[in-house]
């Protein structure tokens, strides 16, 4: 049963993420990229961490989506633009792209390095289990992990505070 | 019994059914009840040719939409365009599934062990409630975008900058309740809530947290669109807002998600705020899940009463009530309460 969940939201993801990238309508782009999180959700579910996946959704599919969709819609962009021959000489193209065609093969040769001397684990039995109940959550960020917990939380509050600085309009 | 089906299985998909269809009823209930109050508060009489009194009323509506032909604008996105009305009515069904209605029972007796009065019973089911009714949003959004046309693309911007904007205090408020009670479980913070103080009144949170449930309605009531905060489908400026463009079922989809959400958000505040099914004196074993009913009406009737009694604010009016003053209060709420939960050793 579980096995079967596990590879219908692993394809649900999977497939969204690749859609995400292949789709030219970015409105389409970003409902992928929603349903694709939707299905991580799922997964957290199985792996029994039912609160890391409600904060999943309520983060990132619910609120940060919500902003991506706000954008796209308020600029109205129709479709990208399809660059001229983008199919042909992905090493021998522009510096931009030849640059992130090179950063993706040596990706995709660390990937293959690292997953064939990785050695598959048992997932852990109920005794040895992760915290995932809020309670344990709690505690592990506000006692052992406190000072890297309230470091984040500085970093964003002076991030929204310049963000604020910066779009605001000059006092005439 | 075969392939692991237990007397307690039956029961919960029982339950389950139950739910569902009781859920699609309620919105046709609402819909008379919405008619018949508003009438009353103009002065008319309202549906009263269908049926005893129009009660048969929203029956023969759900008809004419069946019988209405499916249009779609030419330059619309075809995929979204359905899938939007589909996404809707599907979040506020399934926001439903975590919200209890009653204490364990075993229908008397009939059980050997008993079951849990709710569709599912999640142990973060807050959070789960939130996290589906922030979903909620795309239906609406993407139902103005596929349209293309201005008026529903506008209905749509308003209502996610609406909903993102209200979001932030109906969790703050929800906050404040979770602190009480020590659980993100629902059952267990209507739990928290049985008993009395002095003999007779009961410990409901809406007396520890006024202020949270006033947050919470006024936060609910803008959630799910409803007058006075109606602005995604404000008539005198956006026709019908997000759904302009829709007709048949499509249009039937978004109306029955709205009347979904509206028991679903009084049916939460139920649970949170007036006890759930601990009712002003016990009902006997197996009847609790009555006072929570009870509740629910009553609740439903005063949001409809909202709607036809309150004028539709300006659109600015309701981003500065939110943000300048719901939310700050809701921060101070949530403040007094922690402090009162930690020093005061609730």
């Amino acid at each position: 049963m579980d096995a079967i969940f596990f590879w219908l939201l692993a394809a649900g993801t999977v497939l969204a993420s690749v859609g995400v990238i292949f789709q030219r309508n970015p409105m389409h782009s970003v409902v992928l990229l929603i349903v694709s999180f939707c299905a991580l959700s799922g997964l957290y579910v199985l792996l029994g961490a039912p609160f890391v996946a409600a904060i999943q959704i309520i983060i990132y599919a619910g609120a940060i989506m919500v902003l991506f969709l706000f954008v796209v819609m308020l600029l109205n962009v129709p479709t990208e633009d399809p660059v001229h021959g983008y199919h042909a000489r992905l090493l021998g193209g522009a510096g931009p792209r030849r640059f992130g065609a090179v950063l993706s093969l040596l990706l995709a040769v660390q990937l293959f390095l690292v997953l064939r001397t990785l050695q598959m684990t048992p997932l852990p039995t109920d005794a040895q289990q992760p915290p995932s109940t809020v309670h344990d959550i709690g505690l592990r960020l506000f006692r052992d992990y406190a000072f890297a917990f309230e470091a984040t939380s500085v970093l964003i509050l002076v991030a929204m505070v310049g963000a604020i600085i910066l779009a605001r309009r000059e006092p005439r | 019994m075969p392939f692991g089906i237990t007397p307690e299985l039956i029961a919960q998909i029982t339950i389950i059914g139950v739910v569902f269809f009781a859920l699609q009823i309620s919105a046709a209930v609402l819909v008379y009840m919405e008619r018949k109050v508003a009438a009353f508060v103009q002065q008319r009489y309202g549906p009263y040719l269908v049926g005893p009194r129009g009660a048969l009323q929203p029956l023969a509506d759900i008809l004419k939409l069946i019988m209405k032909e499916e249009l779609r604008p030419k330059s619309a996105d075809t995929l979204l365009f359905y899938a939007a009305p589909v996404l809707s009515a599907t979040a506020a069904f399934a926001a439903f599934a975590v919200v209890p209605f009653g204490a364990d029972t075993t229908f008397f007796g009939l059980l050997d062990r008993p079951v849990h009065l709710a569709a599912a019973d999640v142990n973060v089911g807050l959070l789960v409630i939130f996290a589906i009714t922030s979903m909620g949003v795309y239906g609406i959004v993407l139902a103005g975008w596929a349209s293309n046309s201005k008026y529903s693309l506008l209905g749509g911007l308003r209502s996610s900058a609406q909903m993102i904007s209200y979001e932030i205090s109906y969790g703050l408020s929800f906050a404040a309740v979770i602190m009480l009670a020590g659980s993100l479980s629902l059952r267990e913070i209507v739990d928290h809530q049985a008993g009395y103080w002095f003999g007779f009144i009961p410990q409901w949170y809406l007396f520890l947290q006024p202020v949270g449930f006033f947050i919470f309605l006024t936060a609910g009531i803008a959630e799910t669109n409803r007058a006075p905060f109606d602005f995604p489908e404000a008539e005198q400026e956006l026709v019908a807002g997000y759904h302009t463009e829709y007709s048949s079922m499509s249009f039937a989809l978004f109306f029955l998600a709205e009347y979904v959400n509206m028991v679903t958000v009084s049916a939460v505040a139920t649970d949170l705020f007036l006890g759930g099914w601990h009712g002003p004196f016990p009902l006997p074993a197996g009847f609790e899940w009555i006072w929570f009913f009870v509740k629910l009406f009553l609740l439903l009737f005063f949001y409809i009463w909202m709607r036809w009694t309150l004028p539709r604010y300006r659109y600015d009016q309701l981003m500065e009530f939110g943000w300048k003053w719901l939310l700050p209060l809701a921060v101070i709420n949530l403040l007094v309460t922690a402090a009162v939960v930690v020093y005061g050793g609730f």
